[in-house]
């Protein structure tokens, strides 16, 4: 077990998008009580500075596989088709239709109630797109096109936060 | 000592040397310390037997002060000069002080803190505080007859990066060598826990005299992991007693205008506000310049009164849960933390919105106002190496975003709020025009999407770049978040690695070598000889890292080249030769040489264990 290995393997973990959170959960917890700084806290400063590298470097393996479209990106870049959003732009016709319903809707919706149908609207489409996507990762193998699905469902979850927010203004 | 012993996780590496840890909860209306004593957490008293220190701090003419109960007996006649809930300025400018005016100081706004001027000149909240924690610990060294190996200290969750940062100066000021900064509600949480042996999710309402907190706790097999965190941290009880002082006074037409009517009346309404709390009628009585303020109440009023403020509780509980993503029938039950949660309508309404997502326990059992202090004793115990098992570890989070400012004022966050810590992250960013040979670079925190609506915490420049084409040059920007949830950013054009690193410290006037001076002149060293105190602190240390290294070298010399052998056992001899005489200087600066010359050996050993562990791990899980 090395400090610069992937994430799969220092969580003992599959490679692959499927995942079962609760394990992740507890490797995690595990990992982290063997290697937090307060372990070591009465031993100097030289094993408080590579424990915390340690720590550090769990919480980001952690971070990164528990979010699935972090983990999704992970996965494409390991398989050669880094996500790139900024350079790849283009979504297809039907996607963008949707997205615009939606933002019109929000921009509509006037109470608690109507942002909340939304938020249960988008969520299920989020759950679709990402059971494509998995299907993508794991079962076709095609990272170029799980790549693009990513990019898709980034825009998806900059919505769900805009939901977020307005759910949060509506309540104070 | 900075060499790595490796032994069992948790368990002291000399068996026979127990270090006295203790916590302590520094508050707004009151502090405590407590330790761990024979396996049970307790608060340690002060001489009358009481464990409440109050927040209190007077300057009298020349060098007198007075801290506590004796201060606070004078807090009316002497407000001006009587800092009380000084944690309310931690950190803070005089802008962000909503309720200045109806306080009876005089303010001097100054960079990077609010001071108040008194007969001893400008103090800073972080001096005030210094005070009450020099207060504590000689409590401690007291009820010990023995000096401290550290302290734990609490603070609120929602406490931003320069408030923590003032709590750990006015600790460091108070000589006490900071262990760790945990935050209230989490100590909480860790004295339910372990009291209660559950495991689950739980939530912790805690509500002091100046700040509200509330965070949601993951346990499990001793890990207390925290899963979210939010609340207020300019809201608390003394919201509740500035509302009502202010009612009585409309109600009776009078005003107060003095300090010394400001600090009475302040006084009075707390007095009445937990009177209401086991009578359904009080009286507000105060003697002002004018003669006496009497205002009758009843608990109906003042609920209706502050109403508002509890709603604003509720808002930020609502907002903790909806961040946490956890399914809320998951939800076990709600630690009510903070004196102010005494009030009879703060505990209906958390049970009313707890009732409302289903069986939810509402727990008071431990004292709310000892809780937090006996949690940061269970967690100093820990981090001192005392605790048998080693099992209980603590996974906090940051409780606010933070990022940096991008063009047009805008707020480029690069940690994430509720993120785990100790954590590090990193982003480009690129020059804006062509030949720009230096970045600004300004931190910021805060949930917000303007800078202007952030907190800034630090700015600094990234000089050097060489001259290239707007949007080529590479800048990465890495921010560090420790354990103590304090922050360090650094910033390098990777094309031609120019560098530059801060770590974020707010700048209210206190430079080191005035913390240096203020510690020689009162805080510290107020009892014994210093100089043999550090001879023999010197002595004991040289023979601990002695100890620590034969061991290593025993247990892991193979490590090692014959030369880096040969070179360290040089800088034994010689800190085994120096620790014999009496020179303390000499004996720190052999035993500094052999830390240094065996931190790559212990870096060795440490990434050993540690991949040994893990291995153990995966080996285990198959």
């Amino acid at each position: 077990m090395n400090i610069d290995d992937d994430d799969f393997t220092l969580f003992a973990l599959p490679e692959r998008f499927a995942l079962d959170a609760q394990q992740l959960d507890r490797r995690w917890r595990e990992l982290q009580a063997e290697v937090h700084p307060d372990r070591f806290a009465a031993q100097g400063a030289a094993a408080q500075r590579i424990a915390m590298q340690w720590s550090v470097r769990v919480n980001q393996a952690y971070q990164r596989l528990k979010d699935p479209l972090k983990r999704a990106a992970y996965l494409c870049e390991r398989r050669g088709a880094p996500i790139e959003a900024e350079r790849n732009t283009a979504m297809p016709r039907e996607f963008l239709l949707q997205q615009m319903a939606w933002r019109e809707a929000l921009d509509e919706a006037s109470d608690g109630a109507s942002v909340q149908a939304l938020v249960n609207q988008v969520a299920e489409h989020e759950q679709g797109l990402l059971q494509r996507l998995r299907a993508l990762l794991d079962e076709q193998g095609d990272a170029a096109a799980a790549a693009a699905q990513v990019r898709a469902l980034m825009f998806v979850a900059r919505f769900r936060n805009d939901l977020d927010d307005r759910l949060e203004s509506l309540e104070q | 000592m900075s060499l790595l012993q490796i032994s069992e996780p948790g368990q002291a590496p000399d068996p026979h040397q127990r270090r006295i840890a203790v916590g302590i909860d520094l508050g707004t209306t009151h502090s405590l310390v407590a330790a761990v004593r024979h396996g049970v957490p307790e608060c340690l008293p002060d001489l009358q037997g009481r464990v409440l220190l109050p927040s209190v701090v007077r300057y009298l003419d020349g060098q007198r002060r007075q801290i506590g109960y004796e201060a606070r007996a004078h807090q009316a006649e002497d407000a001006a000069h009587t800092i009380v809930s000084a944690k309310r300025f931690m950190g803070r400018r005089l802008a962000d002080l909503k309720s200045a005016a109806q306080l009876p100081y005089d303010f001097v706004d100054q960079p990077g803190m609010v001071a108040v001027r008194t007969r001893q000149g400008l103090k800073t909240a972080v001096e005030v505080s210094a005070e009450i924690l020099a207060t504590l610990r000689q409590r401690a060294e007291d009820s010990f007859d023995d000096e401290l190996f550290g302290a734990v200290v609490t603070v609120p969750a929602y406490f931003d990066d320069a408030q923590r940062q003032a709590t750990k100066d006015a600790a460091q000021l108070a000589g006490l060598e900071v262990l760790r900064l945990i935050n209230e509600p989490t100590a909480a949480a860790l004295a339910y826990g372990l009291d209660h042996g559950s495991e689950g999710l739980y939530a912790v309402y805690d509500l002091g005299g100046g700040t509200f907190d509330v965070s949601l706790l993951r346990l499990s097999k001793g890990v207390f992991e925290v899963v979210a965190t939010g609340g207020d941290a300019a809201l608390g009880g003394d919201d509740f007693d500035h509302l009502l002082a202010a009612w009585a006074l409309q109600q009776s037409g009078r005003q107060a205008v003095s300090p010394q009517d400001k600090g009475a009346l302040q006084m009075a309404a707390r007095r009445t506000r937990e009177a209401l709390t086991d009578h359904a009628q009080a009286t507000l009585h105060c003697p002002l310049d004018d003669g006496d303020l009497r205002v009758d109440v009843s608990r109906e009023q003042l609920e209706t009164l502050t109403r508002p403020l509890l709603d604003r509780t509720l808002t930020a509980l609502r907002k903790v849960l909806r961040d946490a993503k956890v399914p809320r029938d998951e939800m076990l039950g709600v630690v009510m933390v903070g004196g102010a949660t005494r009030m009879p309508a703060v505990r209906r309404a958390v049970a009313e919105f707890f009732g409302e997502q289903g069986t939810v326990r509402v727990l008071t059992d431990v004292n709310p106002d000892e809780v937090v202090a006996l949690g940061a004793a269970i967690q100093a115990n820990a981090l001192a190496g005392n605790a048998k098992d080693g099992q209980m570890l603590l996974l906090d989070v940051i409780p606010l975003s933070l990022g940096i400012e991008t063009m047009g004022g805008l707020v480029e966050r690069i940690v994430e709020r509720n993120t785990t810590i100790p954590v590090a992250k990193a982003q480009e960013f690129t020059t804006y025009q062509d030949g720009q040979t230096a970045m600004a670079i300004h931190v910021v925190q805060g949930e917000r999407e303007l800078v202007a609506d952030c907190r800034s915490l630090a700015r600094f420049e990234l000089r050097g770049i060489p001259p290239m084409a707007a949007g080529v040059a590479r800048i990465r920007v890495s921010f560090q978040v420790d354990a103590d949830g304090l922050l360090s950013v650094s910033a390098v054009e990777t094309g031609s690695g120019v560098q530059a690193h801060v770590v974020v410290k707010p700048s209210y006037g206190l430079g080191d070598d005035q913390v240096t001076q203020m510690l020689r002149e009162g805080f510290a060293h107020a009892h014994g000889d210093m100089r043999l105190r550090a001879l023999r602190e010197a002595k004991v240390d040289a023979d601990r890292l002695l100890l620590a290294t034969r061991s290593a070298l025993q247990a892991d010399g193979e490590l090692l080249s014959d030369d880096d052998r040969h070179a360290i056992d040089a800088l034994m001899e010689r800190l085994q030769t120096l620790a014999a005489g009496e020179d303390h200087d000499a004996i720190n600066a052999a035993a500094e040489a052999l830390a240094k010359g065996t931190e790559e050996f212990a870096a060795a050993r440490m990434n050993r264990g540690i991949r040994q562990a893990l291995a153990g791990r995966s080996i285990d899980d198959v």
